[in-house]
């Protein structure tokens, strides 16, 4: 039934174009879009082909769209770095009116983001996600409800933090009760940092190194995303994902057209797709971020990780939002940051 | 050697040189020269604004203190690594040279190389393996000694003095033992024949023969263990901050080239810099 609607509401998509075209998607790897089954069912639908190219890190994607101009039709860009990438002419504005699922995007994410600049679309709200923490279940026997555990003595060199000098910065700014968009008091950041350091046992890197570290019991609990953590507790691990009372980072991820793409109705195609709530719920039951398309979220079951803890009121109040940060502001993080590990 | 050049040598040489030249000036000059060309940049020439030249790459590092005191790491760990490369490596190229004849020479010698042959990432993974808690050798420790053994090296610096130490280690082996190989018998039965004891023969005849084979293999554990940056990110957990993680971190994380190509240029310099002061202690051993 579902693959029937699937198929239907593909065929309804690909009514506008007749001629097949290749279209190439740059996106981190294992993200949604290079899903095998949601390929195939796009080219079966369209007659259109996906290929695929990878970053591991938004320097390195705005670094490929600037040197490859006309490789890519369909990219994948956080929130935070849309208007840098619009300005720099990378990206250009999305016709929305041939998509069918655009109007049921959360009006939160379509009105209120950064995503849409002086009305025109510049990325289409794709998925949206927390960055907390999550913990070993086998080294807790009730969820810690604060970011304060990652200094308890109890834990000491059993924790872990990505080694990214953002996210390590507003996790301090969050663990002294500070705005994470504007942090007035660096000092009381470092100095809280500065004593989180011997706590830490290593830094991760990427969603492999937190799983390995985590399957050889080598830690009790570790910053991490939201979707990640669910991916991670579907594959066995003992993980449980905590969004604390001091709040948490949420981030906002966009599919955006390139100005260069020669593709543009199929990369328009695709991306309804993804955001497609067929296409949703299928991607949830392996493990997905929270989709920022309501009719989407409201399809899953009332068990899925997203619904269950994303659509919760209580937490929803307490994220904070990621803003773009500048370049000056970036390299200050990044100074404070390095100084820290240097003098481990 | 010093015989009178025959005309025409000259022409055969550079000709005969001509391709080992051509290929130091692809694969070494231009390479270096353009990431010395963007050392002087504000930024790496991709972007549709035109880079301006500036120094301020090179300001960077001595207005920051936090390089310097990377830097002095990352020395501190070449010379330890050195230290014990040469400490382990020149007894077994010893061993290897004088004791053992024959086949078992051959496959002890293929048992130094064979790391060799491996990626050195798998080396690198494979120690993490080892070495993490209740891994390969906490298991075997437990296994063997009557008391629970918990030796937590994964994620010290000591992991990472372990994994360079294996990495490198055979480049004092070989070096040394090509020297200590040239060293003549006959030179021992004379030093045994005037009465002199194994302490004094190692002391005054091997050392010294065969320092320049230790030597070259010291200089090429020291140079590439100052820039290293695998090891220290994958075994040295929180302490695996080094000169050479911050320069890959510019050129894979920040995508800052021009301050990761002059940090580069700064660690060429500075070993460049202590190679040319310790020079009279190395020509001294060389020759």
């Amino acid at each position: 039934m579902t693959r029937h609607l699937l198929l239907t509401s593909l065929l309804a998509l690909a009514a506008g174009s007749a001629t097949a075209d290749e279209i190439r998607v740059l996106n981190w790897q294992g993200y949604g879009t290079d899903l095998d089954w949601a390929v195939e069912a796009y080219a079966a639908a369209t007659g259109n082909t996906v290929l695929h190219e990878y970053f591991t890190s938004e320097q390195e994607m705005l670094t490929k769209l600037r040197t490859n101009p006309g490789a890519y039709d369909v990219v994948l860009i956080n929130a935070a770095f849309t208007r840098q990438a619009k300005d720099e002419g990378l990206i250009g504005p999305i016709d929305t009116t041939s998509m069918t699922n655009f109007e049921n995007i959360s009006n939160g994410f379509t009105t209120d983001s950064e995503l849409v600049i002086e009305d025109a679309v510049y990325g289409v709200p794709w998925t949206w996600g927390l960055t907390s923490f999550a913990i070993n279940t086998n080294a807790f026997e009730t969820a810690p409800d604060t970011i304060q555990v990652f200094w308890d003595p109890a834990h000491k060199g059993r924790v872990s933090i990505r080694d990214d000098a953002l996210e390590a910065v507003q996790f301090g700014a969050l663990a002294t009760g500070q705005n994470i968009n504007d942090v007035k008091d660096l000092d009381s950041v470092e100095k809280k940092l500065n004593e989180l350091m011997p706590q830490i046992r290593t830094f991760w890197s990427s969603e492999n190194d937190w799983n390995q570290y985590m399957a050889a019991d080598e830690l009790d609990l570790a910053t991490y995303w939201s979707g990640s953590a669910a991916r991670s507790a579907d594959m066995g691990l003992p993980v449980a994902f905590v969004v604390p009372k001091e709040g948490a980072v949420a981030w906002l991820d966009g599919l955006s057209i390139p100005a260069s793409s020669t593709h543009k109705d199929a990369a328009t195609q695709f991306i309804d797709w993804m955001i497609d709530p067929d296409f949703y719920t299928r991607w949830d039951a392996e493990g997905a971020p929270a989709s920022a398309n309501a009719a989407a979220a409201e399809a899953l079951a009332d068990t899925s990780f997203n619904k269950r803890v994303l659509g919760d009121p209580d937490v929803v109040a307490r994220v904070q939002f990621q803003k773009p940060v500048d370049d000056a502001t970036r390299e200050t993080y990044l100074e404070l940051w390095q100084g820290l590990k240097a003098r481990q | 050697m010093a015989q009178a050049p025959i005309p025409g040598d000259g022409r055969r040489a550079a000709g005969l040189l001509a391709p080992a030249y051509l290929w130091l000036t692809l694969a070494v000059f231009l390479p270096l020269s353009a990431m010395l060309f963007f050392s002087f940049l504000t930024a790496a020439p991709f972007g549709t604004e035109s880079p301006r030249a500036t120094l301020e790459n090179y300001r960077d590092f001595f207005e920051t203190p936090t390089y310097a005191l990377l830097l002095w790491k990352s020395i501190r760990l070449g010379l330890w690594v050195t230290l014990l490369c040469v400490l382990i490596g020149f007894p077994c190229a010893l061993v290897l040279a004088r004791q053992i004849r024959g086949r078992a020479r051959e496959a002890l010698f293929l048992l130094v190389i064979l790391p060799f042959w491996s990626n050195s990432l798998v080396r690198v993974f494979s120690w993490a393996i080892v070495l993490r808690g209740n891994g390969v050798l906490d298991r075997t420790l437990d296994a063997l000694l009557p008391f629970d053994v918990r030796l937590g090296l994964m994620f010290t610096p000591a992991a990472v003095v372990i994994g360079l130490v294996h990495s490198y280690l055979p480049y004092v082996i070989l070096t040394s033992y090509l020297a200590l190989q040239a060293i003549e018998d006959d030179i021992f039965d004379a030093a045994r024949a005037l009465g002199a004891g194994r302490i004094t023969i190692l002391r005054r005849l091997i050392l010294p023969l065969s320092l320049p084979g230790l030597i070259a293999g010291a200089v090429l554990v020291f140079v590439p263990v100052v820039g290293s940056f695998m090891e220290p990110r994958i075994l040295g957990g929180r302490f695996g901050t080094y000169f050479g993680t911050v320069i890959e971190d510019q050129f894979v994380a920040v995508f800052n080239w021009p301050l990761g190509a002059a940090l580069s240029f700064i660690l060429l310099a500075v070993v460049l810099a202590i190679l040319g002061l310790s020079s009279p202690v190395l020509r001294r051993g060389l020759t």
